[in-house]
């Protein structure tokens, strides 16, 4: 870890000055090599994306959305282009530096929340704190704080077996926020659930934002969902745009 | 150790499965702990053979009597440390299937030939004293409740006694335990004297005689020496190590040990393929999980980690409650009731399945676990 750090300098959080953006995407591209063909998903695209922001990212299936969320998050790299984030070039770390950048600067949220379903809520939260250096006592701590934000202080010890959708989704992200990151990408977080669930976890991440300085990146196919972000912009034939040619 | 809940979690996972793959192990190692016993009793007494130790038999049959005469000869010849005999008696006690070897023999110098009989100083003091005396191993013992002061008939059809009877009484003055887990502690042993004096056949003559040398490397030249003694004579007599003779008896039934050994590697080969396809299985279901496992920032490497310790605490736990029950079953001796008299579950071939334990876990892991490995995160998270 501290070879990243040295590399993060003061970490996504430090010393970058205020107002340069938390998120800079310049000329990505991403080539998807299968078979002979080669996919182009996207081309010479660039992105700014604000500390303390909360994105909403639309487009049509298969426009590129995760595969945009998985680059910014660290989970792939660009075939060409820069990805900044906190002053970090995310595309040029190798793949143990990756993984020890994003335990510590980001969290994850997804649409089919996978937990493991053999662990209670608060072992599943508690996960990502098992790569880091915290005691036994400081790690429940963190857990029974991040559930308590989620509003699930009390379901401590249920199974995912015995949650709702919107309750599961809660502890995913309670899971995605115990580590106190920067950044929150979400793909499609409310795209499995009910219209009541959806409005709760968007009620959750929007005060992520307000409240907890959270950056978010929401995928999302639900105009209800993106209205309540900051901002929404959209993916259109590799490149992002404010709003979606008629 | 943080990680053993993530661990337990996978197996967990599927706990019916987990369980019959559970048993399958087990029941490998039960049966690894049984047929190594088997082959003990097969190999018996092989591994504690005295490599100074030797026997001489009529050179034309086993079951061919010696004069008592060669005892004085045998020890003159140089090299000879220590000689004795010993004869078949052959007696029944109570049943024919209460089958135990009953030999006479003189007590002192017996007692010198075989260290590995402990009795205690009071009992063979006893034995000395008194002419109808005999001890009797341990297990023979507890098998008929024998104590001492019992006294004790055998039957015998061979040994008519001079008054004409077939019931042979003896005293039991000990009973004698082993130095070494592998020693038989079945046989009965009486004076010769008294044997001598009251049978009515066959007086004067000795079934074998068994030779301690002074140096193992001199047992060669003085079998040869031994044999070339009583050449020409009205009976000549073969000499032969006693790690050699238990060899050779073991080489006759030493294909069964081969077919145990290879009924041993069907089994395990067959359980290696039940618990590296129920991990195969696991890690195929767990694609998602674990491909968050690494965007939470888990390196291939721990994932690699958390799948080996899957699979060798699977194997491992079932190798080692197989080998306890393994253990306790043959704890309890021989289950033939006569045709093992050594059956036990050796110390080191316990450690030998602890170490196939280790090996069946990592072995089964192994595939499953590069393929965790290898796995991309992008990608384990699209297959939905
Ligand atoms: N690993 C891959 N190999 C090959 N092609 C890929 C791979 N990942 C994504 N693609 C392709 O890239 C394109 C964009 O995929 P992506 O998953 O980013 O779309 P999306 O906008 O998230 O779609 P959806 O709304 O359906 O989730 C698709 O055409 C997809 O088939
Ligand atoms: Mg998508």
């Amino acid at each position: 870890m501290s070879a990243v750090d040295s590399k993060t300098g003061a970490g996504v959080g430090g010393a970058v000055a205020e107002g340069t953006p938390l998120v800079r995407l310049r000329g990505v591209e991403k080539v998807y090599e299968r078979g002979a063909a080669p996919v182009r998903v996207l081309e010479r695209l660039d992105l700014d994306v604000a500390r303390g922001e909360f994105l909403a990212l639309m487009g049509p299936s298969g426009s590129g959305k995760s595969t945009l969320l998985n680059l910014i998050g660290g989970l792939d790299r660009p075939t060409r282009g820069a990805v900044i984030v906190g002053g970090v070039r995310v595309d040029r770390l190798d793949e143990t530096q990756l993984a020890a950048w994003r335990a510590r600067h980001v969290g994850f949220v997804f649409q089919f929340y996978n937990l493991l379903p053999a662990l209670s809520a608060a072992r599943n939260v508690e996960l990502p704190l098992l790569l880091t250096s915290l005691s036994r006592a400081e790690r429940r701590r963190r857990v029974e704080t991040a559930l308590r934000i989620v509003g699930l202080a009390h379901r401590l010890r249920h199974h995912p077996g015995q949650l709702s959708g919107g309750e599961q989704q809660r502890v995913g992200i309670a899971r995605a926020i115990v580590t106190d990151p920067t950044l929150l990408m979400c793909d499609e977080p409310t795209g499995d659930l009910d219209r009541q669930s959806a409005e709760a976890v968007l009620d959750l991440l929007q005060s992520l934002c307000r409240r907890h300085g959270k950056t978010i990146i929401m995928v999302t196919h639900d105009p209800h969902a993106s209205a309540r972000a900051d901002r929404t912009v959209y993916l259109y034939k590799g490149r992002v745009v404010e709003e979606l040619p008629a | 150790m943080k990680y053993l809940v993530l661990v337990m979690a996978g197996l967990w996972r599927r706990k019916l499965r987990t369980a019959l793959t559970l048993f399958s192990v087990l029941v490998a190692f039960v049966l690894f702990a049984y047929l190594s016993a088997i082959r003990v009793g097969l190999g018996q007494g092989v591994d504690v053979a005295g490599a100074d130790r030797m026997f001489v038999w009529h050179a034309v049959s086993l079951a061919q009597p010696l004069p008592v005469s060669y005892l004085d000869r045998i020890r003159r010849i140089p090299g000879v440390k220590l000689v004795i005999h010993q004869s078949w008696f052959g007696g029944v006690y109570q049943d024919p299937k209460n089958f135990f070897a009953q030999m006479p023999v003189e007590p002192e110098p017996f007692l010198q030939m075989y260290p590995e009989y402990l009795l205690p100083e009071e009992q063979k003091e006893a034995w000395l004293r008194t002419r109808t005396g005999a001890i009797v191993g341990r297990r023979t013992a507890e098998r008929f409740g024998f104590k001492i002061g019992d006294r004790i008939p055998l039957q015998t059809g061979i040994w008519m006694k001079e008054d004409g009877s077939t019931t042979w009484e003896f005293d039991i003055v000990g009973i004698f335990d082993g130095a070494k887990p592998g020693t038989d502690l079945t046989p009965m042993f009486f004076r010769y004297d008294y044997f001598d004096e009251t049978r009515g056949v066959g007086k004067g003559l000795v079934g074998w005689y068994v030779v301690r040398v002074e140096d193992p490397s001199l047992a060669p030249a003085v079998a040869r020496a031994i044999e070339r003694e009583f050449a020409n004579s009205s009976a000549e007599v073969k000499a032969e190590s006693e790690k050699a003779f238990l060899q050779s008896w073991a080489k006759q039934i030493g294909d069964i040990g081969l077919i145990l050994t290879a009924i041993l590697s069907a089994v395990f080969f067959t359980i290696l393929l039940v618990a590296g396809n129920t991990m195969a299985q696991s890690v195929r279901e767990r694609t998602a999980e674990l491909g968050v496992l690494k965007a939470m920032g888990f390196t291939h490497g721990q994932v690699l980690g958390l799948v080996l310790a899957e699979s060798c605490l699977l194997s491992g736990t079932g190798c080692v409650l197989g080998l306890a029950l393994g253990w306790l079953a043959t704890a309890g001796g021989d289950p033939t009731g006569g045709a093992l008299p050594v059956f036990y579950f050796p110390g080191k071939d316990m450690a030998a399945g602890l170490g196939l334990g280790l090996l069946l876990g990592l072995a089964s892991g192994a595939l499953p676990a590069w393929q965790a490995m290898r796995l991309r995160v992008a990608e384990a998270l699209r297959r939905h």
